[in-house]
């Protein structure tokens, strides 16, 4: 479904963040993207959205991520923001729950339909009239996934799903990403949250990828993790289950 | 809780105003927004010396609140900021126009002091209609009735994410102020010296969200056409309310209700 072909970029001239990035994900396939502060985690996720243009190729579904592609491109991959109230820019939930699909052409009562259709599955109906800047942090992480879920999109991308959130709410999200049937491709430096809702790890270090393999060999690798500037999950480290 | 937290926090008020469910509420946007509009120009087109003529503008506003469940003393207090600047306006008039105008109980009122207190008056008024419209009105409908009135989308996206961001921006505001006031105890207020990066802080930060939500916006699907709240059509019932309200403007304007009332009740 995703593919990264010897993908560079840089942001500064001679300072690159990503240096000739190869790899692919399947249908279906959740990947957790993982690697220090820098590592170039979320510049991935943003050549992947074209939002940013780097050297390389980058296929969705066989098709090149390229300016002319893009609208196709946004509508088969779901982000969903690490700050949402950077996602959540209409007054309502709903109001902002309706904007993508209305943009995608669907009439008000198909919409509508389809807004119901995901509160209902993520127990979030009652959040429907709330106003976004009403709801708490947790509410509105769940509200920016559904958000996305209302766009039906074949690929999800999250940018810290668990940043910020107390463990209550953070089990909520875990639970709800779960549940999801779609591709997903997750960034994070919450470990255990990368256990509990991927199968595969993809380790970034200066731009290159450190290891790519199961997500319980990776993250059990101490050696590893601690030579990129990252931890054992709880889990692992001894404190947790 | 900091000042501009309880401004959050009142931001959230209004909005809870806003969802109520009196006839008032239930009335098409664009109705009350027409009204609001036409209420404030009939209001601001009184003579500057016409205080008697103006005093029943007042029961317009006085009636709605009412019908609207919405009590004077929250807009009253909600308005609390903004009052005293309205008032102030022509509070000069009285030292530059001392021609006494008439006579109250033998004490010569001038014309600089009528003027005044008209001026006054009418931004009162014109202060009440617009709170008015905001506790009955949620913003989203009302964001959709001004497209429907055809005034430019991006004058009314503007209006819409403004709203939303006032909120989230004067967080980060209530976040920056405390972080100053814990390295500068005793100090009131912000030094003078910090002023410009305070405000250029905020300016990147605007930048930064601004760039970012724009990106959400594209993401999903976003091609220059906003879609606004879906509000019903334009019933009579509506029609039948703004007619009377153009109707009552034109009255007063136009008849001195206040003079005739007083000539009744002398007689």
């Amino acid at each position: 479904m995703i593919e990264f072909q010897h993908v560079s970029f840089a942001y500064e001239k001679g300072r690159p963040v990503l240096r000739d990035l190869s790899f692919s994900i399947g249908d279906g396939e959740s990947v957790g993207l993982i690697g220090a502060n820098g590592a170039g985690k979320s510049t991935v996720m943003k050549l992947l959205l074209g939002l940013l243009t780097g050297e390389g190729t980058i296929l969705v579904d066989g098709e090149p991520v390229k300016k002319e592609n893009l609208a196709k491109i946004r509508r088969k991959l779901g982000f969903v923001l690490q700050n949402s109230d950077n996602q959540m820019f209409m007054p309502t939930v709903y109001e902002d729950m309706i904007f993508a699909p209305l943009n995608y052409g669907l009439s008000r009562e198909e919409a509508e339909r389809r807004v119901d259709g995901v509160l209902e599955r993520l127990h979030l109906t009652e959040l429907k009239h709330r106003h976004n800047h009403r709801i708490s942090g947790g509410e509105k992480r769940m509200a920016a996934i559904a958000t996305i879920l209302a766009m039906e999109p074949e690929a999800i991308l999250m940018d810290e799903p668990s940043a910020a959130l107390d463990p209550y709410n953070r089990r909520i999200v875990i639970n709800t990403i779960r549940e999801l049937k779609q591709t997903k491709l997750i960034t994070s430096h919450d470990l255990d949250m990368i256990l509990d809702t991927c199968s595969r790890v993809i380790l970034l270090s200066n731009g290159r990828i450190a290891a790519d393999g199961p997500a319980e060999k990776v993250l059990r690798d101490r050696a590893l993790l601690e030579a990129n500037r990252m931890e054992l999950p709880f889990r692992y480290a001894g404190h947790g289950d | 809780m900091n000042k501009m937290e309880k401004a959050l926090h009142e931001l959230g008020e209004m909005d809870e105003l806003a969802a109520g469910a009196s006839p008032l509420h239930r009335l098409h946007p664009a109705a009350k927004l027409l009204s609001t509009i036409a209420y404030i120009l009939t209001a601001v087109s009184f003579p500057k010396y016409d205080l008697t003529g103006l005093i029943p503008m007042l029961l317009w506003p006085v009636l709605l609140f009412q019908v609207g469940g919405v009590s004077l003393r929250t807009c009253f207090y909600k308005l609390r900021i903004v009052l005293p600047l309205v008032m102030a306006v022509g509070l000069f008039n009285p030292l530059f126009d001392r021609a006494p105008l008439l006579s109250v109980g033998g004490v010569a009122v001038s014309g600089g002091v009528a003027s005044m207190l008209t001026l006054m008056l009418k931004g009162v008024l014109c202060l009440m209609a617009s709170f008015l419209l905001m506790a009955t009105t949620p913003i989203d409908s009302l964001c959709a009735a001004l497209r429907r009135l055809h005034v430019p989308a991006m004058l009314v996206t503007l209006l819409l994410l403004t709203y939303r961001y006032v909120g989230v921006m004067t967080e980060e505001l209530a976040v920056m102020t405390d972080a100053y006031h814990l390295r500068a105890p005793g100090q009131k207020g912000i030094h003078v010296s910090a002023w410009g990066s305070f405000l250029g802080q905020l300016l990147l930060r605007s930048m930064d969200r601004a760039q970012e939500l724009y990106g959400s916006m594209m993401l999903r699907g976003y091609h220059e056409h906003f879609h606004y709240a879906d509000i019903r059509a334009f019933s009579r019932k509506d029609g039948l309310y703004l007619l009377g309200c153009l109707a009552a403007f034109l009255l007063l304007r136009l008849v001195p209700v206040a003079r005739i009332a007083g000539g009744l009740i002398v007689r």
